[in-house]
């Protein structure tokens, strides 16, 4: 769990050596340690034992309804976190699609329940700074000081974060325009910046938490040169100039939160609504969709009965349905939903955006559906009345 | 449970290929479970033995093609508490529907030697055009815990889980990468309903529909991004024009490529 230091330690540096012996010791330490990887045509987060599970010399190339792994063609100086995301976030760790929640046994004429309790222990090595903001935001929703799930709590509780922060922006990246990125500032135990210019493959190292520093000194590590902080800020700064709208980049309008709330009637719904497919996969791959159903089951016999959560989606039919038939029955109004809670009155709910400006609704969305191309037609229609 | 007279399974077949009957037997581990709750009154797939109705739960396979098919299928329902649809073919016509775009008389005479002997309808329809059904379960086949789920849920007297969302949900759960964004590949994904237990897609390939619509499918969309990939017309509609050619917006939307 992060706590702060007081004061800010100094940079480190370690090579890939050092990022090796870091898997291996969080390993050791009993975690869980799950990061990106190569499986099919995309990276996808999961299990690594090591640096060589990482996907190294992998690039991607990013679009509304498009994405391409690309070999960034530099061979064994290939970068290690050459691309931007995974095709879906940490949400799948912290709030799994399908939980457990109880497990009820037949007793004679009483039930005995058995909760749930067993969570691992994970450590997310690859964490970018937008989805640091993400798991800030589901912490919101999930262990809020009023309403606190146990499981995600015990999840979310027990991880250790290595975020690695962003020098190239996809062209679907907008987080600077959020204020959620490309640099992680806060919330993580250890932050890597890869210096992929660098022939010797080093990453500069920040320390985050108590735990962070202790970790670090059981790895090859040593301080970082002025010219390796000024090559990491330089990164970030080359992704921050990549996302600015003026260069080509991605921006969210200014104040999404008021457009969104003003336009509750437009054309524009309609519009979207022929494109979409309300298939779901935006909600699933967006980090911060935390909505699910409950399924209840039992075995044959009816002795035996469980409750199980899942995701679900503010596009189904069913999940708008109470007494006498679904609520949101167009499609229209379901995008509405989505877009208006994730952009404007999530502020009145959570006191934050529910958007961190990631980007993978707009890349997963099969037809290329785009939060930020909608948000900003409808701000634009304001300008034109 | 409380001692009660065990329900009166049958299961029935029209036109169709018994697979989705065989998928009850494949249910193997729970199949001695599901002999033990319902006494299996009517299933020639795995007795012979026979009991004369009524039943309390039917499961109907195949489509109606035949005369016959109407006389009986009305005669099932009249003896079945619950009548519960299994498999493309009951639920949508089956691949044999797409003897509807065509004239069938044509398929008969290329196929038999003596085409006068044939008996059937120009049509193959599903279940529900003929008779009030209770619930139907998509696939092609039917996937097995999904049969089971239903024959649980109305045994426990609680609502079977068995979602109308797209194949999509099923693929993000599954953590498998969408072909359609990351291959370019045409898939029908978008517009299925889930159940199958993401069988092509968790193998890399692109989803055949097998599960039929899902809840308010935009077919129109999906059929614009085929195009914008390349597909023509004709391969467009004979995307939407397979196991479940006669379910209603596939039909709409093959029609539209013709």
């Amino acid at each position: 769990m992060v706590e702060p230091d007081r004061k800010d330690p100094p940079i480190m540096a370690i090579d890939r050596d050092g990022l090796d012996a870091l898997i291996q010791c969080l390993a050791h330490d009993g975690y869980q340690v799950i990061g990106p990887r190569v499986e099919n045509s995309a990276v996808v987060l999961g299990p690594v034992a090591g640096v060589a599970d990482l996907p190294k010399g992998w690039t991607d190339e990013q679009a509304g309804g498009h994405y391409r792994l690309v070999a960034d063609g530099r061979g064994e100086d290939g970068a290690l976190f050459g691309f931007t995301l995974a095709a879906q976030g940490w949400k799948r760790y912290l709030h799994p699609p399908r939980t457990r929640l109880w497990q009820a046994h037949r007793e004679g004429r009483s039930w005995r329940v058995e909760a749930e309790d067993a969570a691992p222990r994970y450590a997310f090595l690859g964490v970018r700074a937008c989805e640091l903001s993400a798991i800030h935001v589901l912490d919101r929703v999930f262990d809020n000081g009023q309403f606190t799930d146990p499981g995600y709590a015990k999840r979310r509780g027990g991880t250790f974060i290595v975020a690695v922060n962003c020098g190239r922006a996809a062209a679907t990246c907008f987080c600077a325009s959020m204020a959620t990125g490309p640099k992680a500032e806060a919330g993580f135990d250890l932050a890597l910046t890869e210096l992929s210019d660098s022939a010797s493959a080093r990453f500069v190292v920040e320390v985050g938490s108590r735990a962070g520093a202790a970790v670090l000194t059981g790895i090859p590590h040593g301080p970082a040169t002025a010219a390796d902080i000024a090559a990491a800020e330089r990164a970030v700064a080359n992704a921050t100039a990549q996302m600015q709208r003026a260069a080509g980049g991605r921006e969210m309008v200014d104040d999404a939160a008021g457009v969104l709330s003003r336009n509750v009637e437009h054309p524009q719904w309609d519009k979207v609504a022929a494109r979409c497919l309300g298939c779901g996969n935006c909600t699933a791959v967006c980090p911060t969709c935390f909505c699910t159903s409950m399924e209840d089951t039992t075995d044959l016999s009816g002795d035996v009965a469980e409750r199980w959560r899942r995701w679900d989606s503010c596009f189904t039919l069913d999940f708008s349905y109470i007494h006498g038939g679904s609520v949101r029955r167009a499609t229209a109004s379901r995008y509405r939903q989505w877009i208006t809670h994730k952009l404007s009155y999530w502020h009145e709910q959570f006191g934050t955006s529910g958007c961190v400006g990631c980007g993978r609704c707009i890349t997963w969305c099969p037809v290329g559906i785009d939060i930020t191309e909608e948000a900003r037609t409808l701000a634009e229609s304001e300008g034109r009345t | 449970m409380v001692a009660v007279r065990k329900p009166k399974l049958a299961v029935w077949k029209f036109s169709s290929c018994d697979g989705c009957q065989l998928s009850l037997l494949d249910c193997e581990d729970e199949l001695l479970a599901v002999a033990d709750a319902v006494e299996i009154a009517y299933f020639l797939e795995a007795t012979r033995a026979q009991v004369k109705g009524p039943y309390d739960v039917s499961l109907v396979e195949g489509s109606v093609t035949t005369p016959e098919d109407i006389r009986r299928i009305r005669k099932i329902r009249k003896q079945s508490k619950v009548l519960i649809t299994i498999g493309a073919c009951a639920t949508a016509g089956g691949i044999q529907a797409l003897r509807n775009f065509n004239r069938v008389y044509d398929f008969i005479t290329a196929v038999y030697a003596e085409p006068d002997y044939i008996e059937t309808l120009a049509t193959s329809t599903p279940i529900q055009d003929h008779v009030p059904v209770d619930f139907e379960l998509r696939g092609c086949p039917i996937n097995k815990y999904q049969l089971l789920e239903v024959v649980n849920a109305l045994l426990n007297g609680r609502r079977p889980v068995v979602p109308a969302h797209s194949q999509c949900v099923e693929c993000k759960a599954h953590g498998t990468v969408c072909v359609m964004v990351s291959q370019g590949t045409p898939c029908l994904g978008p517009v299925t309903q889930a159940g199958c237990g993401n069988l092509c897609p968790s193998v890399n390939r692109a989803c055949y529909g097998c599960f039929g619509p899902k809840e308010m499918p935009n077919t129109a969309s999906l059929a614009g991004w085929f195009g914008d990939h390349g597909l023509g017309p004709p391969h467009v509609r004979d995307f939407f024009r397979s196991f479940n050619a006669g379910a209603e917006p596939f039909r709409r939307e093959s029609e539209a490529h013709e």
